[in-house]
């Protein structure tokens, strides 16, 4: 795949050109062959490392317009132990709130080495100044965010404007390389770019958002804000883990893929592994490439990850609400 | 000495059926259905204007999956329904012949015939495309096709004598190639359409795929003939001196209108009604390098 | 060691009862040969022995044909057509019952991987009955008049590649229009058959409808040749069609319909969407071990995006997955025979000989069995044996072309003629190879896609006839 020669300073057209001359996506093409993935068996000991690499990938999340301080501290709990009875399950990936409560899960989960992922840029909607985005940036690494996951403007690029969309992230991108690293954790902190699948509706739209962003700077392109449905689906995953393959190819560097929303059992989050697996490759099967943006996902986790142990099925009751 | 009480039957409450329910009518209402001497069988629900509004809004919100459900789907899930009517075949024959006082045996061939042109019915779905459809040779680099394509939600007042088969007849041509119906059954003899919107319910026909509603022909029919969001009528089962008002209400909005005709039920139908709630769609295309 | 083996995924064999040996289904009973003769078929993928089936002799023939020939006297043709439909949606519904056992049973003959059989072969075969039975009362308005008659008795010869999907290709239509049959599957694949049929008593098929005779090369050419046999139809091999042909010739009753070999072209244009081009390819050839007639094994790739095609293609072999068939996650299963699998070997080592480069992916293959790697073979010329003749097996022979008339060219230089795929991304395009490409099916940004509704069947040496939709009625009317 052919692509500018400077990713970071790109002409508005040549911008446009280079994404609408990206390869077509055959909608039917993609969904059977997202299918046919789905339809992989996967028992046994891959159930079983499937299962802790999931749960491991997780981005525990809350984002409500009702979150108080006593429900981002309960679910910075399940995160730390997501299993009270069982203390071989492995931790979550990050926890995921909105900006003003960062603070308080950074806390939370200080000294375990779970991830602090804030929303940024007037999440959900995006709709508003730039000012206000990265000023809404700054104000989560402030917090103690070390993950920022920002949104971007669907409008523009439905309407067109690509440049805008590209130097809003790279704005954003700006912001998180130029604040210091929050301690305990190594370098900056780490932009995912979420292009809200849902709204771009087409895969073309999908492949060229996704090439979009990384071009910008994204350090994770991400599905959903999972306000809008559809959120996550495997065909929109299918399409971005070949974006980020063909992006390492054309320029060297790895960008992680991170499906939110609707994600809901177990068996689908292995689906999402085996589409990891059979696409990108195993370079991304890990938590720093791969994450799953899901709340209710982690205890189906646990339901089955206590079947494949003492082989009878569970049931809610067995396992902590956040 | 005293003898035992024969067994009290458990009777059936006859009531509408819109979208996946069985709503009682919203006016409250109910009306005498006899059978053919007379004899009370029992309160039917009278639908009134508002029955007719909900069951249009339902057909309507079922048409657009029921019309992109693959021909195969929609075939498959009318033969179910036949197979379970196959099930009920002494239940139908018992009700028709309370309905419309034929001898037992003959009450028996009107439900085998209906069956059977249920199954007809549920085999054209996936040719009907075939024989309707065409690629058309024209006079130039261009690749031009023709499909058919369900109207929309499709409006019929059911024969008022044959109960039953009467009533498959004038609903199955509707559905089968992806139209929504809403059904209102004989005013007379009500009771075997209802019997058949149980079996809908208990089969894969998605709720809203087909609404049946009973009571007042001359109350409800122009409440459907003049309604907006209705695409196609069929008046076989109203009178006389009502279908050309209804047509004319029908001409608001250019429903297609099929008129009533003197049917034989118990013949071959042919094409005609699948006809006349499929339009055409005809699709050019370049052909180029 | 890859990060995320998937485990053995066994689809569990208890739920086919395989009888130690079959006889033959005439006039409604289960009978053995007349001269007692048997043979053993394998699966393919172990070698172990499945069970042994009865080997029809002449006598046996004569007697199938016999039996259907009085059922269609008697009863089928004497029925109303309404009642044919009936049974073949109960022959349809009993498959879908028995579907999984079916497609157990199909990868085990066969050695294709269950998830084929499990979700393409079996679903085509229900869908096939289902569409059939409800032409059988509205043979007036199929295009052939007021009142089409059947020709009488079908004697069908199907191959070993779509054993069941195969079988209901040829039984569907001919009882639909109201003929009776006789048909002998592969040789080394006769159990689903032989289930059918069974299906066909459970159905209460009148005796003599249906009459499957298993058998080698001898058993078909005695039914094709038998003079009670109106009707002919045959899938297979080219060569072995044009012996039909041939023997069929001198009889100007007998009508006859061919589905053979192929040698389709898949051509990839630059504007192609890619990576659905990528699946287009691997769908094309690896399918079914590439058994299949219409599959691609030549890729036109156009000259400015080989290279790109090929890495990915290569990518994405590497993920293909070959083994047991019986496990959920295999894709590419056993080769059907020891004798496919030599020739398969013969023509790759002409392919080298000739100076083409193969390549395949790593690719660990069982010790028993018969066994094949996906294998591509770049620097192909029209004149070499590998882009000439069909392999039938998972070999892709690699051309380029630069437009859109070469690819015409180079795709249509063949006596085959049965299928070929296009993949761009512009519909004027998909249009103007469609209708230049001399193929009985283009399949457009798409591969390997089939529907009872859809006719199907090649131009030139690939046969003639065509099965499926209204189309495919035509060779079982007397019209």
């Amino acid at each position: 795949m052919s692509a500018p020669a400077d990713s970071r300073t790109i002409a508005g057209s040549s911008l446009r050109e280079f994404l609408h001359g990206l390869p077509g996506v055959d909608q039917v093409g993609a969904e059977a062959r997202a299918a046919m993935l789905a339809s992989r068996s996967v028992k046994t000991t891959a159930k079983q490392w499937a299962l802790d690499a999931a749960i491991s990938m997780i981005d525990l999340t809350t984002l409500e317009g009702q979150d108080t301080p006593g429900k981002v501290r309960a679910m910075c709990a399940k995160a730390r132990r997501p299993d009270p009875a069982d203390r071989t399950v492995p931790k979550v990936a990050a926890v995921c709130v909105y900006p003003d409560l960062a603070r308080l899960a950074a806390a939370e989960v200080k000294g375990t080495g779970i991830h602090v992922a804030s929303v940024a840029t007037a999440f959900p909607s995006g709709r508003t100044s730039l000012e206000v985005k990265l000023a809404d940036a700054r104000y989560a690494i402030a917090a103690g965010a070390d993950e920022v996951d920002m949104v971007i403007d669907r409008g523009a690029f439905l309407a067109g404007d690509y440049q805008l969309v590209y130097d809003e992230i790279a704005a954003v991108r700006e912001v998180v390389e130029g604040s210091a690293a929050p301690s305990g954790s190594a370098g900056r902190p780490h932009l995912k770019v979420i292009l809200e699948t849902g709204e771009l509706v087409t895969l073309d739209n999908v492949r060229r958002a996704s090439w979009l962003a990384m071009l910008a700077g994204a350090d994770f392109i991400k599905t959903s804000t999972g306000k809008v449905t559809p959120a996550a689906t495997l065909p929109v995953t299918l399409v971005m883990l070949e974006a980020v393959r063909d992006f390492r190819d054309a320029h060297g560097r790895q960008v992680g893929v991170k499906p939110a929303g609707g994600i809901r059992t177990a068996k689908d989050a292995i689906r999402y592994l085996v589409l990891v697996n059979e696409t990108a490759g195993e370079d991304w099967l890990d938590p720093r490439w791969f994450r799953f943006g899901a709340s209710s996902l982690l205890n189906d986790l646990l339901m089955q990850r206590t079947k494949l142990a003492t082989g009878r099925y569970s049931g809610p009751d067995y396992f902590t609400l956040d | 000495m005293s003898d035992t009480p024969a067994r009290l039957a458990v009777r059936k409450t006859y009531k509408l059926y819109i979208g996946d329910a069985f709503p009682r009518s919203e006016s409250g209402r109910s009306y005498v259905v006899t059978d053919h001497q007379g004899g009370f069988l029992a309160n039917a629900a009278m639908a009134s204007r508002k029955d007719a509004r909900d069951a249009v809004v339902a057909a309507r919100k079922a048409f657009a999956g029921w019309s992109a459900a693959t021909a195969y789907n929609r075939g498959q899930v009318l033969y179910r329904v036949a197979e379970l009517l196959e099930g009920r075949q002494a239940q139908f024959a018992a009700e028709v012949r309370s309905a419309e006082g034929l001898g037992a045996r003959q009450a028996e061939a009107v439900v085998d015939v209906a069956i059977d042109r249920w199954v007809w019915y549920a085999g054209w779905a996936d040719k009907i495309a075939q024989v309707r459809g065409t690629a058309n040779p024209v006079a130039g680099p261009y690749f031009s096709f023709s499909v058919p394509e369900p109207a929309g939600v499709v409006a019929v007042i059911a024969p008022e004598t044959s109960s039953l088969l009467g009533f498959v007849s004038v609903v199955a041509p509707a559905v089968v190639t992806g139209n929504t119906v809403v059904a209102l059954a004989s005013e007379r003899c009500p009771l075997p359409a209802v019997s058949l919107t149980e079996v809908l319910a208990t089969s894969d026909v998605p709720g809203g795929v087909i609404n049946v509603l009973t009571g007042r022909t001359a109350e409800v029919a122009p409440w459907l003939a003049s309604h907006m969001d209705v695409n196609a009528i069929d008046l076989t089962g109203a009178p006389a001196e009502m279908a050309g008002d209804l047509a004319v209400a029908a001409a608001e909005n250019l429903k297609r209108v099929l008129r009533p005709r003197a049917d034989d039920w118990t013949q071959p139908p042919g094409l005609t009604r699948m006809l006349a709630y499929l339009e055409t769609k005809t699709v050019w295309h370049p052909v180029g390098i | 060691m890859p990060k995320f083996e998937y485990a053995p995924a066994p689809e569990s064999r208890a739920i086919v009862s395989l009888k130690e040996s079959y006889g033959l289904f005439i006039d409604g009973q289960f009978t053995p040969s007349a001269d007692g003769r048997a043979f053993k078929t394998i699966s393919p993928a172990t070698e172990e022995v499945l069970a042994e089936v009865a080997e029809a002799g002449p006598a046996d023939v004569d007697r199938a044909v016999t039996a259907a020939r009085t059922a269609y006297e008697r009863t089928w043709s004497v029925l109303p057509p309404r009642e044919r439909g009936k049974y073949l949606f109960r022959i349809a519904r009993i498959i879908q019952e028995r579907a999984r056992e079916l497609a157990v049973l199909e990868s085990l003959d066969n050695g294709k991987p269950i998830r084929e059989s499990r979700d393409v072969d079996l679903p085509l075969v229900a869908a096939h009955f289902f569409y059939h039975a409800g032409w059988a009362d509205k043979l007036e308005y199929a295009g052939y008049g007021p009142a089409p008659k059947p020709l009488g008795v079908a004697g069908q010869v199907i191959p070993w590649n779509f054993p069941l999907l195969m079988l209901a290709w040829k039984i569907a239509p001919a009882l639909a229009c109201g003929n009776t049959a006789v048909l002998k599957p592969a040789e080394t694949t006769p159990l689903t058959a032989l289930t059918f049929a069974e299906i066909c008593q459970q159905a209460d098929l009148p005796p003599g409808v249906v009459n499957i005779l298993t058998g080698a090369g001898e058993t078909g050419r005695a039914l094709v040749t038998h003079p009670g046999v109106d009707k002919v139809a045959f899938t297979g091999s080219t060569e072995v069609g044009k012996e039909i042909a041939r023997d069929c010739a001198r009889d100007p009753r007998k009508k006859v319909t061919l589905e053979l070999g192929g040698k389709a072209a898949n051509v990839v244009f630059e504007d192609a969407p890619l990576d659905q081009a990528v699946e287009g390819i691997v769908n094309g050839i690896f399918f079914n071990q590439g058994h299949v007639c219409c599959a691609g094994s030549r890729l036109l790739v156009q000259e400015s995006v080989y290279e790109q095609v090929l890495a990915s293609l290569r990518r994405r072999l590497a993920t293909l997955r070959l083994g047991d068939p019986l496990d959920k996650n295999t894709d590419v299963g056993a080769i059907n025979s020891a004798a496919q699998l030599a020739k398969i070997r013969e023509l790759s080592e002409a392919g080298e000989a000739e100076g083409a480069q193969r390549w395949s992916p790593p690719c660990e293959l069982p010790v028993k069995g018969f066994w094949f790697p996906p294998t591509v073979f770049t620097g192909v010329s029209q004149a070499h044996r590998i882009a000439r003749e069909e392999i039938f097996g998972p070999v892709l022979s690699v051309l380029t072309f630069r437009t859109p008339a070469e690819a015409v060219e180079k795709a249509n230089n063949t006596p085959y003629g049965l299928s070929a795929g296009v993949w761009t991304d512009k519909g004027s395009r998909i249009l103007w190879m469609a209708s230049r490409l001399r193929a009985g099916v283009v399949w457009a940004n798409t591969f390997n896609k089939f529907d009872p509704s859809s006719p199907f069947g090649g131009y030139q040496e690939s046969g003639y006839g065509r099965e499926g939709g209204r189309h495919g009625l035509e060779a079982y009317l007397d019209v």
